[in-house]
């Protein structure tokens, strides 16, 4: 399902050059649990956003569900994370002045759904992940927990491929951290490719497959 | 992504930030608002010199006897003693085809008696085309009759006031009044109409030529006034006039010909230019409000990475992002135009209330042109936000909080 070859990325940073990937080859088959840990600047977030296509590689190829994503346009790319991408982030990044059902609505509002379709699937959402009653609050008003569980509705709610995320638990206590982390697995137990960047080496183990980086390049990929 | 649905983003954003968006409006309003009313100002500066000079006529030569030069130097010692104007002068002129009113002026003052009431009142003596002339209107009765003006008729018609004064509130028509040593009937009463340029209408009996000239003993007039046929007839009029009063006055130019169009055309042409550049320095304040709303779109941009960081992360590609960002701005000047109109007409209002005699009146134009201003620099000036937005490095903007 992704396939990548000889990716490469550097950056400026300042007067130096920073690789953060060398030649990086993976394939991840669709459904797996992916867990990518390693030390800061490893160039694990890089490679999850390359997969997410935020950034662009410098070389090499990379091919999602057979299609070659290194030679798409700005629309294109930005019409694939719509349909069949979502992600997590570690600071959820809500909408601040928007509800929990619109933060959930906002990529079908982007994508031109109708209202009528909106409002039946963000209920849905809402409901699935006990959001019922906190629909109409800001995110200022939503704890934690709360918050995490809104991004991951919002990064579901188009029915995508693959959820990509970059340390979900980071910045959530250990109780609503493993609400959130039962939810991403059940979704993956669905049928959703979950790849997840974490520091947390009690959660890199729950993956099926778990890849460890360092100095951009993939030191260990185990399965079991 | 649907219309709709970007506005309400759109407007989402901006009640989500309250006083950047109250600051904004307040710009571009006052922006709008003062194009509006400074050129509503110009515009009613000019109306005003207008219609001063058209209550007097418009299409209006003046005859004056005597010639009048702009040259230095001292005055003739021996200088030819005009030869006066005279009621014949005056027929003559209705020959010419590009004159199509002629009112042979004499004037003066002479103590008017009703009864016990008695007071010094100014006499005009004329013909029935002063009427049309100086564009006067009858409270009561008629004007003088067209009849042959060298008939020294015992009529008079009333000004306003001096009908007040000698009659009150009762009905003057059919009365009669003495003026001087002769008794004249009074036809009718002139309605009011406020003071034109140089005399108070109010405040004068008129009664036909002749009668005047019996009265002050006196042949000569005190000026003719004409009324050309069209303001492109004034230049025929003029000459006409000259060649005819030289031809009965053995070939002297002995004549001063005042055209009011030419003082008139002058004043349009100052107050036009006035209102332009006064409506022109307004628009700057205008182009300020557009910089204005820039520096705080840019702001809102920068302030707002996170976001367009996740716009972009959930699928929003570039040109969507731009409008996003410029539905907000041109809702921001749309709205901000609007309240501009709205504090315009009031200022307008209070303006008009406190200078009444002023006709204060915003042109259409400005109107037009203040909110098309507006509208092109909100959507000028977000474009370069926008376009900031949309170049957004995704990664970068979603890494920090």
């Amino acid at each position: 399902m992704i396939n990548l070859s000889g990716i490469c990325r550097q950056f400026q940073v300042g007067e130096e050059q920073v690789t953060a990937l060398r030649d990086i080859d993976l394939a991840i088959s669709s459904g797996e649990y992916v867990s990518i840990m390693g030390p800061s600047g490893s160039g694990k977030s890089t490679l999850l956003n390359v997969i997410g296509l935020l950034d662009r590689p410098d070389s090499g190829s990379y091919h999602l569900e057979g299609e070659n994503m290194t030679t798409l346009g700005d629309a294109q790319q930005a019409a694939l994370r719509r349909h069949k991408i979502g992600f997590v982030f570690q600071f959820f990044h809500l909408v601040p002045r928007l509800s929990a059902a619109e933060n959930i609505e906002l990529p079908m509002m982007l994508a031109g759904l109708a209202g009528s379709i909106r409002k039946e699937r963000v209920n849905g959402m809402l409901e699935a992940f006990g959001l019922s009653d906190r629909a109409r609050h800001r995110p200022d008003q939503l704890s934690g927990g709360q918050r995490q569980r809104v991004a991951i509705a919002r990064a579901t709610i188009m029915h995508p491929h693959i959820l990509l995320a970059d340390e979900p638990t980071g910045n959530l206590d250990r109780v609503s951290g493993q609400e959130v982390i039962n939810i991403i697995e059940a979704l993956n137990q669905k049928g959703l490719t979950l790849i997840m960047v974490t520091h947390d080496p009690e959660l890199g183990k729950r993956a099926g497959r778990r890849i460890r980086m360092v100095d951009g390049l993939i030191e260990s990929d185990k399965s079991t | 992504m649907k219309l709709i649905d970007i506005i309400r983003y759109a407007l989402k954003a901006l009640s989500g930030y309250p006083t950047r968006t109250g600051l904004m409006l307040l710009a571009m309003a006052i922006g709008v608002g003062s194009v509006v009313v400074l050129s509503a100002l110009g515009e009613g500066a000019r109306r005003y010199v207008v219609g001063e000079f058209s209550s007097l006529g418009t299409n209006l030569l003046i005859v004056l006897p005597g010639r009048s030069e702009t040259v230095g130097g001292p005055p003739p010692l021996l200088g030819v003693t005009p030869r006066d104007l005279t009621l014949d002068d005056a027929n003559a002129l209705l020959r010419s085809s590009a004159i199509r009113y002629v009112a042979p002026i004499s004037i003066g003052a002479a103590p008017v008696s009703r009864g016990a009431r008695e007071r010094e009142v100014t006499i005009i003596g004329s013909t029935p085309h002063l009427y049309h002339i100086r564009r006067m209107n009858m409270a009561q009765g008629r004007f003088l009759p067209e009849t042959d003006s060298s008939r020294a008729a015992a009529i008079c018609v009333l000004g306003y006031k001096t009908k007040q004064e000698l009659f009150g509130n009762s009905s003057p028509l059919g009365e009669t009044l003495r003026i001087g040593d002769r008794r004249f009937r009074v036809i009718g009463v002139l309605a009011k109409k406020g003071e034109s340029v140089g005399l108070d209408m109010g405040d004068v009996i008129v009664i036909p030529v002749a009668s005047a000239q019996a009265l002050f003993d006196n042949p000569s007039l005190f000026r003719i006034m004409i009324e050309a046929r069209g303001r492109e007839a004034i230049a025929r009029a003029k000459r006409s006039v000259i060649s005819t009063i030289r031809e009965r006055h053995d070939g002297e130019d002995d004549i001063t010909v005042i055209s009011q169009d030419a003082v008139l055309a002058t004043f349009d042409r100052i107050f036009a230019v006035l209102t332009l550049t006064v409506a022109g320095i307004a628009a700057i304040s205008l182009a300020v409000a557009g910089i204005l709303i820039m520096n705080v779109m840019l702001i809102a941009v920068s302030q707002r990475k996170a976001e367009v960081g996740l716009l972009k992360a959930i699928g929003t590609p570039k040109g969507q992002i731009i409008s996003l960002f410029l539905a907000e701005s041109a809702i921001l000047s749309l709205i901000g135009a609007n309240l501009g109109l709205l504090l315009a007409a009031l200022t307008n209002e209070v303006l008009s209330r406190i200078f009444p005699q002023f006709p204060i009146a915003a042109p259409t134009w400005s109107l037009a042109a203040a909110v098309s201003v507006a509208l092109v620099t909100g959507l000028v000036f977000g474009v370069l936000p926008a376009r900031q937005a949309a170049r957004l490095d995704p990664v970068l903007a979603l890494s920090r909080r």
